[in-house]
Order: C-alpha cells, then structure tokens, then sequence
C-alpha cells in the first residue's frame, strides 16, 4: 500500500488501494473526504480560516474555503460521486496557552469552525471531529476502508 | 506587504541577522552567567524556508521538539518562539540543573526550560530593541512538548497571513570546555502591520 504525504497548506488525492497522511498537525485542520461508491479519498491540510480577507492567496490548499472546494473537485476529476461524499476532520488544536485573548493565538478553533460550515454548506456530513485540545496530531486516512487513523504523543492513538 | 517575506533581499536578511547575531551573544552572555560556565557561540544562520521545509531542521514534522512562546509587547506586536530538539532541550536542562532530567522530562524540566527561554528570548528582543529604538519587551512564556510539525504550525500560520515562506534563525552554543553543543532556533513573527515599523526602526528601505 502506498502512503502519500501532504504537506502543509497541500491536498492530494488517492485511489485504492492508497492512503493519505499528514504528519504533525497542530492549529491547522486535517480535512478527510470519501466516497465509499468508489473508494477515492481525498485530505487537504488548511492553515487558515478563509482566503477572502488574505492579499496573497494563490495557495488554494492553504484556506478551508479554497481547499475544500479544490479537493472536491479534484475527487470528482478521478471519477468519485459527490452525492456520496462523508467527511473526517482532525486538527485545530491550541498548541499554546495564554490568559489574555488575541484571536490568532485561538486560530485552531476557528480553523475548525470554517471547515465544519463549508463541509454543512456543501452538504457533506462529518462522520468524525477531532478537533480541539492542546496537542500535536498524525492523520492516516486509508481508502480502502475509510479509516481514519489518529497519533498523537501522549494522548493516545486511535481510529475513527 | 504582501511580497516582503517573499522578497527577503539580502539587505534585510543581513540585518537581521546582525540583529541575531548580537541577540545571540548577549543570550550566550546569560546563560553563561546562569551556569557560570564559558559558552561560546556559532555565527547564527538566518534562513528563509518554504513551511514544508522547517519541520526537516528539526529531525521532521513528528520529531518531538520543545517549543517556548513569548508574545511581544510595546511598540511591536506579535511573538517569538524558541524551538530546540529534546536532545538539547535536556542538555541545557542538565548544564543548568544537574540530575534533575535523569529520568526524563518532570515539571522541574519544563519550569527550567521556560526560565531558560525566558533569559534566551529576553536578551534576544532586548538586543532588538536596542537596535531599532523601539520598546518591545516579550510576556511571560507559554511551553510545548510535541510534534514539531505541531509546534511549527504556530508560525507557519502567523506568516501565512504574508506569505508562504517563515524566517527562521539558528543558534548553535558550546559550552566549556566540554565542547557539548546545543541547538536551538528562534523564529521571530511580527504581526503583518509590525513588519515594516521594525524595518524601518532598523534602517531598512523597502
């Protein structure tokens, strides 16, 4: 089976029997698309809320409204169904702590909050959300099954 | 705006890595007075990497790294963070308190890595700030133990406001007379509208 990586503010697409992965998500989203008609999944990994108050956003991967609409698309080139699409989302967490409120130090959880509306408006359900917290995060998203596989240090490993 | 971290000429990377350099001594002088040990220092190296390339300096995105994160406050606004490998991160633990990390990291560790990068953050921004005149001084700190991907995104996410590349500066100290060196990176992210205050503070025209 061949694991392909995405890096940061990147997004791939993959037919069975390969998998995706991301390593070392921390404030950004892992976003997971399937289609379980064909097996296609897709994983975009998003920096940023929005690309629309940003100058240079020519990077579509790098906002979850640019990305999710490239990722679907890219799913439907390589044959997939979008009237079947479900979705997995993992990441957004807060890596570091501080009283006083500045809204970038809070940019995980607003991250995960723009991903779950565009996913509500593109009507694709999430099957699994988890975002949050205050660690690291590695995703494997595997087409055959449509597991997604989350690592972390210290808070466990687990599939959803 | 939007192209200046693209566009690092060599003019801005050299004063900011005068500004590293002398940041840099003045932060070997504290630890040095901290441990009463000599500590030399290498010529830091001021780098401008695309986001997927930082975590590869630190041993890849799922190497466990500590990360120690300052916001800075005065006539700057944004944030330092001082990054090193667990391997240097017990090093500096072990010079400054001998024993105490021998079974790996306790909450003794972590409250010694934050004085640590207090004393190396301090002297850096204080450097900085006598070099371009402006007031900035950095908050208490905020310490992580994770993935380095993990921990880089903090930055890379403040800089991917501007661009898709992160400036980044490496600081290698040895200490004497063991010659044992410690690595550590300090990535300085001022907020977008800070960027050119502090070039400017600094002599640079853009």
């Amino acid at each position: 089976m061949t694991m392909i990586k995405v890096g940061m503010a990147d997004l791939k697409v993959a037919k069975p029997p390969a998998a995706l992965t991301t390593l070392g998500l921390g404030s950004c989203i892992g976003i997971c698309v399937y289609d379980p008609s064909t097996k296609i999944i897709g994983m975009a990994h998003i920096m940023l809320p929005s690309s629309k108050t940003i100058k240079n956003n020519s990077n579509e991967a790098k906002f979850a409204d640019t990305a999710i609409v490239k990722l679907l698309n890219e799913m439907k080139k390589l044959g997939a169904n979008p009237r079947k699409f479900v979705s997995k989302i993992a990441g957004g967490s807060q890596m570091f702590k501080f009283s006083s409120g500045n809204d970038m130090m809070k940019i995980g959880h607003r991250n995960a909050e723009a991903v779950r509306k565009i996913l509500n408006e593109q009507k694709i359900p999430i099957l699994a959300d988890d975002t949050g917290g205050n660690f690291g995060r590695t995703i494997e998203f595997f087409s055959e099954t449509g597991v997604l596989k989350i690592k972390t240090i210290g808070h466990g490993v687990k599939e959803v | 705006m939007s192209e200046l971290v693209e566009q690092f000429d060599t003019v801005v990377l050299d004063v900011l890595k005068e500004v590293g350099n002398i940041g840099a001594g003045n932060a070997a002088t504290a630890l040095a007075k901290m441990i009463s040990k000599k500590v030399d220092m290498k010529v830091p190296l001021v780098n401008v990497l695309e986001f997927s390339e930082v975590p590869e300096i630190l041993g890849g995105p799922e190497e466990e790294v500590v990360g120690i994160f300052f916001k800075l406050e005065g006539e700057i606004e944004g944030s330092i963070m001082f990054v090193l490998e667990t391997k240097s991160a017990l090093q500096l633990i072990e010079l400054l308190m001998p024993g105490i990390s021998s079974d790996g990291f306790n909450e003794f560790c972590f409250s010694a890595l934050q004085e640590i990068g207090n004393i190396l953050a301090g002297s850096y921004i204080s450097s900085l700030s006598s070099l371009s005149n402006l007031d900035i001084k950095i908050s208490v700190p905020s310490l992580a133990l994770d993935m380095a991907g993990a921990i880089l995104s903090v930055p890379a996410i403040h800089f991917g406001l501007i661009g898709d590349k992160i400036l980044i500066i490496e600081n290698e100290f040895v200490e004497e007379p063991s010659a044992e060196s410690v690595n550590g990176f300090f990535i300085l992210i001022p907020e977008v509208d800070s960027y050119d205050t502090l070039l400017k503070s600094l002599g640079v025209q853009i």
